[in-house]
């Protein structure tokens, strides 16, 4: 009876394997212990061991072929024994990795097995920590690793089951192979409240916990950097007045705001490589323009978006911004309101704010920082001080999908709308 | 043919080494002098607890009977049966194991195992038969036995161990304990509850003195309600064994010369050590072992009592499969005894797992601790057994429960649930969120952890 040698279980994550090369060739004798494969898996390159002697009936997986967990690779034979020419049909249990099954099942492993050669013996215990999905750990060693920071699946388990424990977490640093949190899940420095203890503690809202999320997220993984514009505002000023004094009194007013967004969504249009998002390997370039609207709530914000942005006429816009306001002042907001914004913006200009930088609502690639629109003196084009309505206006790139000049021409294509408001309407 | 693994001993640390070796495919010979089964089986932990279970149903009756209402008259017992009974509940489970062994395929050789060196193993059975077996490895487990006191050698009469003491001919109508800890102290219980007259000899400041202070000062007062004389803080300083029994001479919370017809020496073990080839010791004289169990002999491994504390059945059985373990999966990393819980089975019962108070405070900790009497609870006032107590401690940082000491009626069953949580690293969040059935004893665990934090129910 032959025995059948399947692809191993090298990580929880894995579902197949490449056999990378065969170190043993039909009709070779292979003993138990020899080394006769190497197998990558999603996570490093193994040497593949036999467990049992014998010789090599029939190799069923080339190398260079790809094989699902379980998957009969080889047959062995003894002396003189035929290999079949097709595999028997496998089982569904993959053979597992001897580090994986220490106590566990009473069967010793079978077929084939990969000592921990090319791969560090942390991941493996890592995948193991982390099986479905889920981190195995207890539950001091999750209070202990939120209150230092480190992220628990970056961490070998040494407890039962390779369980995670708060050894683990205690020693995690010093072990250097488990890291300290690479993701969202920096040290917080702890308040001291020892010089006022009457500070009052307000527990984090479901919306304070995203925004410390997300934020922090944004703030400490996207490569922020910033421009500054400053834009004459009197024409728009201009033309605002013109079109909310020729509005009838049930007619829609026109706010600055909604000036500037419909210049925003122009500006994409005129520059789509800003209209995008930063994927693991890839940017993505949206079709679409769906502006996300910061608005101030009671204990925090929202960005609300309107979607096809781009389709939208003025008026259509300033209706949906009312709407949305609306909805986020009477907490009436669907998830749906938030779904997909592709650009932030935030204006805190109604604030008296003058200038400011925002942080990058992520996924997005890109957030617009509006200021005050200010009487200021300027140098008219004849060189002569005048008075002049100016507006700053501040943009957050995320450097890896906007490089400085694109940022830059989106602002040029920003000036020209806004600085030249008819553009608008046409 | 050369076995996979030779266990010498077959105690809870052997006879477990072997069946799990069995249950792992490899071929297995478990050397036995005495019978399979070990102390815990034939000589200590069964017999034992059935002698207790006799004396408590004997004393329930006695001196509680009229308390549920109930009227007894002519109670007596036959001590011949009372023993006889513990002694038949030792058979029977020592053909257990013998069973367990052929269904793993254990070769069960009795006969005492002597080390010749190169995996050989020389066994000399009971008529001085001698014969060599040979494996592949070897598993020393051949457990403890008791320590005799300096100046006292047991004779097996008036000066005896614990293994004496279970199967006394007749009743002695007095006996002095040397020694408090758990066996001394469950010796007491029993012998009292049959009404021989109990001194009891500590030379500590406590009783049970590996327990929590709170605990063991709670039991003596237990104790000396029940009628035995308990000296704690006494020395023995003196001993004779006369015609008609023994006299200890002792010193510390009162100077004076005992006598008793029979003294139980119960003051330790010492380690039985296989015969042949030496082996590295530690300062005590026991088995030096690796991580992975591995003496200082290649290839020979060691396991249970013979490797030193804690002496506990539970724990030689974990380390002797984790031996195995690491034996036949050389990417296996052993596991050590970190936490276990340690029981006395008088009444009331004392269970622990974890550290003592004392303990805790002398690590530095921070901690905070919780108790609740079973006199506020529903289910002990229902059943009688108002006495004792839980307390838990918890670490005041992050609050993970760090010790657990529970004295009262059932404390030996109660104490699985904490050893759990501390394996665990339960945090005391997580024994608040676990809903205890009432009414239960348990309930008590349930109501000592709110109590650390302020907020008890029932108190």
């Amino acid at each position: 009876m032959p025995t059948f040698i399947e692809m191993p279980k090298l990580s929880d994550t894995m579902t197949e394997g490449t056999l990378l090369q065969w170190h043993v060739k039909e009709g070779d004798a292979v003993r138990s212990g020899q080394v006769i494969a190497d197998v990558e898996t999603d996570k490093a390159t193994m040497e593949m061991e036999a467990f049992d002697s014998g010789v090599v009936g029939r190799i069923y997986v080339p190398a260079g072929g790809r094989a699902p967990l379980g998957a009969v690779l080889m047959a062995l034979v003894a002396e003189g024994e035929e290999a079949p020419e097709t595999p028997p049909a496998t089982s569904a249990a993959p053979v597992a990795v001897p580090v994986a099954a220490p106590v566990a099942a009473g069967a010793p492993t079978r077929g084939a097995a990969v000592p921990g050669s090319a791969a560090p013996v942390a991941a493996v215990a890592v995948a193991l920590t982390t099986s479905g999905g889920r981190v195995k750990a207890s539950p001091l060693a999750r209070k202990i690793a939120g209150g230092r920071g480190v992220q628990l699946s970056a961490i070998a388990g040494t407890g039962p089951g390779g369980r995670i424990v708060a050894r683990d977490v205690i020693n995690a640093p010093a072990n250097g192979a488990a890291a300290v949190a690479t993701g969202p899940a920096p040290r917080i420095i702890r308040p001291v409240l020892d010089f006022d203890p009457k500070a009052e503690r307000v527990p984090l809202s479901g919306m304070r916990n995203i925004i410390a999320d997300r934020l922090l997220v944004s703030k400490t993984t996207i490569p922020h950097f910033y421009l500054n514009v400053e834009l004459d505002a009197a024409p728009l000023m201009k033309l605002r007045k013109q079109v909310n004094d020729t509005v009838g009194a049930d007619g829609n007013k026109f706010t600055v705001n909604d000036f500037i967004l419909k210049a925003m969504v122009l500006s994409c249009v005129d520059v789509p490589e800003v209209n995008a998002a930063f994927d693991v390997d890839a940017i993505i370039r949206y079709q679409s323009v769906n502006i996300a609207v910061a608005i101030a709530v009671p204990d925090g914000l929202v960005t609300p978006v309107i979607r096809n942005a781009q389709a939208k006429s003025m008026l259509e816009l300033s209706k949906a911004v009312k709407v949305l306001a609306e909805r986020a002042k009477t907490k009436k907001l669907s998830p749906d309101d938030f779904a997909g914004g592709t650009i932030t913006i935030s204006n805190l200009g109604a604030y008296g704010v003058d200038n400011f930088d925002a942080i990058i609502n992520p996924p997005q690639a890109a957030i617009l920082a509006i200021g005050s629109i200010r009487n200021v003196p300027v140098v008219s084009e004849a060189g002569g001080i005048v008075p002049g309505q100016r507006m700053w206006v501040g943009m957050s790139c995320d450097h890896r999908v906007i490089d400085g000049a694109v940022g830059a021409t989106y602002l040029q294509a920003l000036r020209k709308y806004i600085e030249n408001p008819a553009l608008m309407l046409v | 043919m050369k076995y996979d693994l030779i266990v010498i001993g077959g105690g809870p640390a052997g006879y477990a080494a072997a069946i799990r070796a069995g249950q792992l495919g490899k071929t297995t010979a478990c050397v036995e002098m005495d019978r399979a089964g070990g102390t815990c089986l034939n000589w200590g932990c069964i017999p034992t607890k059935s002698l207790i279970r006799n004396a408590e149903i004997y004393r329930l009756l006695q001196h509680h009977a009229g308390d549920f209402g109930l009227g007894v008259s002519g109670l007596t017992y036959d001590w011949g049966k009372v023993v006889g009974r513990s002694r038949g509940v030792s058979d029977k489970l020592a053909g257990g194991i013998e069973f367990l062994f052929k269904k793993n395929k254990v070769d069960y050789v009795r006969g005492k195992g002597s080390l010749l060196g190169n995996g050989k193993v020389e066994v000399t059975d009971a008529n001085g038969a001698v014969s060599v077996l040979e494996g592949e490895n070897i598993l020393i487990a051949t457990g403890c036995t008791s320590r005799p006191m300096p100046g006292l050698p047991f004779d097996g009469e008036r000066v005896i161990s614990s293994k004496e003491a279970m199967v006394l001919a007749r009743q002695p109508e007095e006996i002095i304990i040397i020694g408090a800890g758990a066996i001394g102290v469950e010796f007491a219980y029993f012998f009292n509850a049959f009404g021989t007259k109990v001194t009891i000899v500590e030379m500590l400041p406590q009783i049970l003195p590996v327990e929590d202070e709170e605990v063991s000062k709670a039991l003596e007062k237990s104790f000396a309600k029940q009628g035995i004389r308990v000296l704690t803080e006494t020395k023995t300083v003196g001993s004779q064994v006369t015609a008609s029994g023994v006299e200890i001479t002792v010193e510390g919370r009162t100077n004076e010369t005992l006598r008793a017809p029979v003294c139980l020496v119960a003051i330790g073990v010492q380690p039985v050590l296989p015969g042949g080839r030496e082996i590295k010791k530690t300062e005590r004289g026991y088995l030096k072992v690796d991580d992975r169990y591995q003496t200082s002999l290649p290839k020979v491994f060691a396991a249970g009592d013979i490797t030193g504390p804690p002496w506990l059945a539970h724990t030689a059985t974990f380390e002797a499969v984790q031996a195995v373990e690491g034996i036949f999966n050389p990417s296996y990393k052993p596991r050590k005894v970190e936490v276990f819980p340690g029981c006395t089975y008088c009444q009331p019962q004392v269970a622990s797992v974890g550290l003592t108070e004392k303990a805790a405070k002398e690590k530095g900790l921070k901690y905070k601790v919780g108790r609740f009497p079973f006199q506020a609870s529903g289910k002990a006032l229902s059943v009688g057994e108002p006495d004792g107590f839980v307390k838990l401690l918890f670490n005041e940082e992050h609050g993970e429960i760090i010790g657990a000491h529970i004295i009262g009626s059932e404390a030996t069953e109660m104490i699985a649930e904490l050893g759990l949580a501390i394996t665990l690293e339960a945090t005391y969040e997580d024994l608040e969120a676990t809903i205890h059935a009432h009414p239960t004893l348990s309930e008590a665990v349930h109501e000592a952890t709110s109590n650390a934090f302020g907020h008890a129910i029932h108190i």
